[in-house]
């Protein structure tokens, strides 16, 4: 692995995110937030049938959480919510691919862990 | 002063590290590092209680070290009590206000949106347990304190102000002026003293304040310890805020008598380690100077405001040098405060970004968050000139 942070990929993920649009149909809204930075996000998926036909994210954050917000969203849409329940940390981390440190896991995992929480919602 | 000298006492500086961060924690020069050594490796003892030569001098050495940093902020040593951080000794003294007061339903408490949440949230929680109505003073221009603001909301039923000598954000310096404390009875005056202390000559006598409270470790103390001071003819009448060994007169299975006074206050083991080296980190300051050291802050912090100040798509929030305790918070356009910090970590440059603990304060500049770089003795322009350059590549990076 490329040991720089802001490599082309996440950059761009950070500036044009993928799937950053409020969804008129969802069926779970998650809020996000990493307090301590300011980090703030809501995650909407669309599940129909036990598939999510959308995953869409709205709201602010540094380029880490943005662009795995945006590679996080691509991957969910399509899935069983049983596939997205095995999503795990590495998953997200192999996304990204770039080298996360200790102090920037909680931006990289910001939206993962709002995924848990939307999952947890769905099947209660 | 000898800024080459100084930054020679320093060994975290040795590989070229710019550190911008000595709001979030200071570093510590040899001195104070070599008078903990000796107390660990030579006299190691707990103090007030052995009758051997070694816990003879620990307590001696704690109580010099008491001495010494009473002087160093215009106090006395009866009015000096060791805690754990700026942290504990606020909470600290919350309780044992609460325990002194006795505060009334519908009792105000007046402070200000600058605070660290280290004052602020003790505030909030005592509020909530007694039915206490918590005001808030505003902002006016240069991040400076509204004292207008202050002056109205000092009430008769005001019976605690708590005002923050300087902002931990904007790094601008505070005040309680005499006169917004006419009406009534005179309420409890606290001062959050943590930006000041080691930053910027502090007088207690002249500030005028009952209380007040710092941490060891942002004035090249170690981590660990914290001070708070409490006017002499307050701590006599004080009720402790915390129960334990070393602060009892007498003890029975239905009741226990305190000392008085700062005894009374120091439960427990004290971090009697941590607190000869905030003895040794004073006298440091002290030989320095306290006055040059303030005047080399505002040097660089006048610097920063040129340097940092002409770039494109930045935004300052920060007070004027001249009332500012050597503290710059910045935006960047475009550009989240984690991500410029992060590549400023890239150029070896310390920074810190969030909302360093005081959220209200954030709100009420409009942001979520900024990236703050704070000076110190051991800093030069040459930091700042590493800063400027880490900005422009964070802005390079995202355009």
């Amino acid at each position: 692995m490329n040991e720089e942070l802001y490599q082309a990929h996440i950059l761009q993920h950070a500036k044009h995110p993928h799937n950053k649009e409020e969804l008129a149909d969802a069926t779970i809204s998650v809020p996000a937030k990493n307090t301590s930075c300011g980090d703030a996000y809501t995650l909407q998926l669309n599940v129909q049938d036990g598939f999510i036909e959308k995953a869409a994210f709205t709201g602010i954050g540094c380029a880490i959480s943005q662009a795995a917000a945006s590679l996080l969203t691509d991957k969910l849409t399509g899935m069983s919510t049983h596939e997205a329940a095995q999503v795990s940390e590495e998953d997200v981390y192999t996304l990204l691919h770039v080298p996360i440190s200790t102090t920037r896991e909680k931006c990289a995992l910001l939206l993962w862990r709002a995924l848990h929480e939307a999952l947890k919602e769905h099947h209660a | 002063m000898d800024t080459t000298a100084i930054r020679n006492d320093f060994m975290s500086l040795k590989d070229g590290l710019v550190y911008l961060d000595s709001a979030a924690t200071s570093l510590t020069p040899e001195p104070v590092l070599e008078a903990m050594n000796e107390y660990y490796r030579n006299y190691r003892a707990n103090v007030h209680r052995g009758l051997y030569a070694e816990a003879e001098r620990a307590t001696e050495r704690y109580e010099e070290a008491r001495k010494n940093i009473a002087a160093f902020i215009g106090a006395t040593a009866d009015e000096v009590i060791f805690t754990s951080s700026a942290t504990a000794a606020s909470n600290m003294l919350v309780y044992a206000l609460e325990h002194t007061l006795e505060l009334q339903e519908g009792d105000e408490i007046v402070t200000t949106v600058m605070e660290h949440h280290a004052m602020l949230l003790p505030l909030q929680e005592l509020a909530k347990r007694n039915g206490l109505v918590v005001k808030y003073a505003q902002l006016t221009k240069d991040f400076a304190l509204d004292l207008e603001d202050l002056r109205e909301l000092i009430t008769e039923k005001t019976r605690i102000v708590a005002v923050t000598g300087a902002s931990n954000v904007t790094g601008r310096v505070a005040c309680v002026p005499e006169d917004t404390l006419t009406t009534g009875a005179r309420p409890v005056i606290v001062r959050d003293m943590t930006a000041c202390v080691g930053h910027m000559p502090v007088n207690m006598s002249a500030l005028d304040a009952d209380f007040a409270f710092f941490s060891g470790h942002k004035m090249c103390g170690p981590t660990g310890t914290g001070v708070l001071y409490g006017k002499k003819e307050w701590l006599d009448k004080l009720r402790p805020g915390y129960f334990g060994g070393g602060m009892v007169d007498s003890v029975t299975l239905d009741e226990a008598t305190y000392h008085v006074g700062v005894p009374g206050f120091e439960a427990g083991t004290a971090n009697v380690g941590g607190v000869i080296g905030l003895g040794a980190a004073v006298s440091y300051l002290t030989r320095i100077g306290m006055d040059e050291i303030r005047a080399h802050v505002e040097g660089l912090t006048n610097y920063a405001f040129e340097k940092l100040g002409a770039l494109e798509g930045v935004t300052l929030y920060a007070a004027p040098p001249e009332v500012n305790v050597g503290i710059v918070s910045l935006t960047l356009v475009g550009v989240h405060p984690h991500d410029v910090a992060e590549i400023a970590g890239q150029h070896n440059v310390a920074v810190r970004a969030g909302h360093h603990c005081a959220l209200p304060l954030h709100n009420a500049l409009g942001v979520v968050a900024t990236t703050r770089a704070s000076f110190y003795l051991y800093n030069t322009r040459d930091d700042i000139d590493a800063l400027v350059e880490a900005v422009n590549d964070a802005r390079r990076t995202f355009n």
